[in-house]
């Protein structure tokens, strides 16, 4: 049986090897199926075979969630700090805006949905995991503060797994503080919150903004929680359940309304601003 | 007590110890002998108060974290005992279960009628173990919020003892909702109808301790820490290497000096030469003098301005000196 079973091996690890050449075709993370790219933008970036959701960008976002030109970009001029000169922050900060086009981990700005003006935050990962610093801080008051004062709903969509920035010490930490006060004192007002969860957002993010939606959607199979995995194993000394921290495991224990597939997020907001304000 | 701060001894202790140990075997051996040590006694006191002040006259930020990790330092329930004239303990998060992590409770200094909250480390090995080392579950957050509710609705000020090296990331705490339990802490905090003062006693471990540490006044004693991860993960992030620790701690700005600086707290609690562990009676003596003063300062103000100067507070958290535009 030995030399069988190694042939065999041998294929299944040649087949693992297939690169895919950039720009025209994606192989699937989860299922591996390789996926005409244009396919997958047709499908909001989401594998046709098995559902997996793959990363998108804050203006990409923007683009499937509002009616085309109807966003109006806000607060776009503020500049990043480094306010504990901390080592090799400038750095990275070039980097997540080469990656990404964006000034930092957050767009925000006003917009319709189906004709209903709402105003919109989009936190996103490739800009340094989507971690909250000054700058997020300030524009998620800054649009809290704007719907408050135009009576009209809040979203925030996060993709923020980095949590808050390290880069800039507890200067990060209290914008946790900060988006919980604004927020807060927008939902005190009767004004309506709505959270939208993408893969990974995790650590001071999830335990700020992104957990006190009045209504919190997630996008499935999205990574959710407080600490991240590699923490969590290092401390338990004990392997994860199945499934652990993903939107699955977070709707069964009550923590999020709904997990929303991509394309249904859109109509769900839809029909959640028409049951709750419009 | 004495004999426990032995047990613990940091490496930049160890020549004070040292000293110590001499004087007391002077003394032992004069009192045995009859012999008079007097002059020489006090040339050793002489020399260990002057190493003293030159060892902590000017810390690095990885010898305060490890004064503030320090296993004798004084826990939440040592200065509650301590300073208040009388306190009653309450349990409970009405969800789940009573999470030993987050201690709460009423109480009395003076005339004023109190709700104190504080992480709480164990002052044991098995004690640590049945309060996780002060690393609190969502049911110490949900605790803390539901007493918090109690000071609202009798008008009481709360005062929030801040000393965890951060919430527990375990499986169970991460599907009952850390997360949750912290961010709404948050919401709830920046609203609360009441004044809160908030004093980190020890280790003010990232969002863990932020899920308390929400208030109108924020004071450290003299050697606590407070950051948004520890210098052990700061390290491995950046260098991959755990003998960057102290280079990590002082990249993160998490002592109370470097904070102050940097306008993220209002004042700073001296701690007896040494630390806080040293002289603790001391220690809750000096923590008591301030909260006195700032209660009676946060009690003078009107409720509603109070919570417009929380909110500016926290709007302008962070941002550079001279950009606060409120």
């Amino acid at each position: 049986m030995g030399w069988f079973q190694k042939t065999y091996n041998r294929i299944k690890k040649g087949k693992k090897k297939i690169d895919v050449p950039d720009g025209l075709w994606t192989k699937c993370t989860n299922c591996s199926e390789i996926i005409y790219n244009k396919t997958l933008d047709e499908n909001f970036r989401v594998c046709p075979k098995c559902g997996y959701h793959f990363y998108i960008g804050a203006w990409k976002r923007i683009e499937i969630t509002l009616d085309e030109g109807s966003f109006i970009q806000y607060n776009s001029s503020l500049p990043s700090v480094n306010p504990l000169n901390f080592p090799g922050y400038e750095e990275k900060l070039k980097k997540g805006k080469g990656k990404t086009g964006l000034d930092e981990a957050i767009l925000i700005g006003e917009g319709k949905i189906e004709g209903k003006q709402v105003a919109i935050a989009v936190t996103d990962f490739g800009f340094m995991g989507g971690s909250m610093g000054l700058v997020m801080g300030e524009r998620i008051v800054f649009i809290a503060d704007k719907a408050a004062e135009k009576n009209i709903p809040l979203i925030i969509i996060s993709g923020s797994g980095g949590g808050a920035r390290m880069h800039e010490g507890v200067v990060s930490l209290m914008q946790m503080a900060k988006v919980a006060s604004a927020i807060g004192e927008f939902k005190s007002k009767g004004g309506l919150y709505i959270s939208v969860l993408t893969n990974p957002t995790m650590g001071g993010a999830m335990a700020s903004f992104a957990s006190i939606g009045d209504i919190i959607i997630a996008e499935p199979g999205a990574l959710l929680g407080f600490a991240g995995p590699r923490v969590i194993k290092q401390t338990i000394k004990q392997q994860m359940p199945k499934g652990f921290q993903r939107s699955e495991s977070l709707i069964k224990h009550g923590m999020i309304d709904m997990v929303v597939e991509r394309a249904k997020i859109r109509p769900t907001l839809n029909k959640l601003l028409d049951f709750l304000v419009f | 007590m004495e004999e426990k701060n032995s047990k613990y001894i940091l490496g930049f202790e160890k020549p004070l110890v040292e000293l110590e140990n001499k004087i007391q075997e002077l003394k032992n051996l004069s009192e045995k002998e009859g012999i008079d040590l007097k002059e020489d006694i006090q040339r050793l006191k002489d020399r260990l108060r002057r190493l003293e002040e030159n060892t902590f006259k000017n810390l690095t930020p990885w010898q305060r974290v490890q004064l503030a990790r320090h296993p004798a330092r004084p826990k939440t329930l040592t200065i509650v005992e301590l300073i208040f004239d009388e306190w009653i303990e309450l349990h409970g998060d009405r969800l789940c279960s009573d999470d030993q992590a987050i201690v709460a409770g009423l109480g009395k200094i003076n005339e004023h009628r109190l709700v104190w909250i504080g992480h709480q480390k164990g002052e044991s090995i098995k004690e640590n173990l049945s309060r996780n080392f002060g690393m609190a579950h969502p049911e110490g957050y949900r605790k803390a919020k539901r007493i918090m509710s109690l000071a609202e609705k009798f008008h009481l000020p709360v005062v929030s003892f801040i000393d965890t090296p951060g919430a527990y990331p375990g499986i169970e705490a991460e599907e009952r909702g850390q997360a949750e339990a912290i961010a709404s802490n948050l919401e709830k905090m920046s609203q609360l109808k009441s004044p809160i003062l908030v004093i980190i006693i020890g280790e003010g471990g990232s969002g863990g301790a932020l899920g308390i540490g929400v208030g109108d006044r924020v004071l450290m004693l003299e050697n606590a820490i407070y950051s948004v991860i520890s210098p052990e993960g700061c390290a491995a992030i950046l260098w991959k290497d755990q003998s960057k620790v102290e280079e990590a701690a002082a990249a993160l700005k998490l002592t109370a000096q470097d904070l102050l600086k940097l306008n993220i707290i209002d004042g700073i609690i001296p701690e007896p030469r040494g630390g806080a562990h040293r002289d603790v009676e001391q220690t809750a003596s000096n923590i008591k003098r301030a909260i006195l003063r700032e209660i009676e300062t946060l009690k003078a103000i009107p409720l509603e301005e109070l919570l417009i100067r929380r909110k500016i507070k926290y709007r302008t958290m962070g941002k550079p000196r001279g950009e606060v535009d409120e």
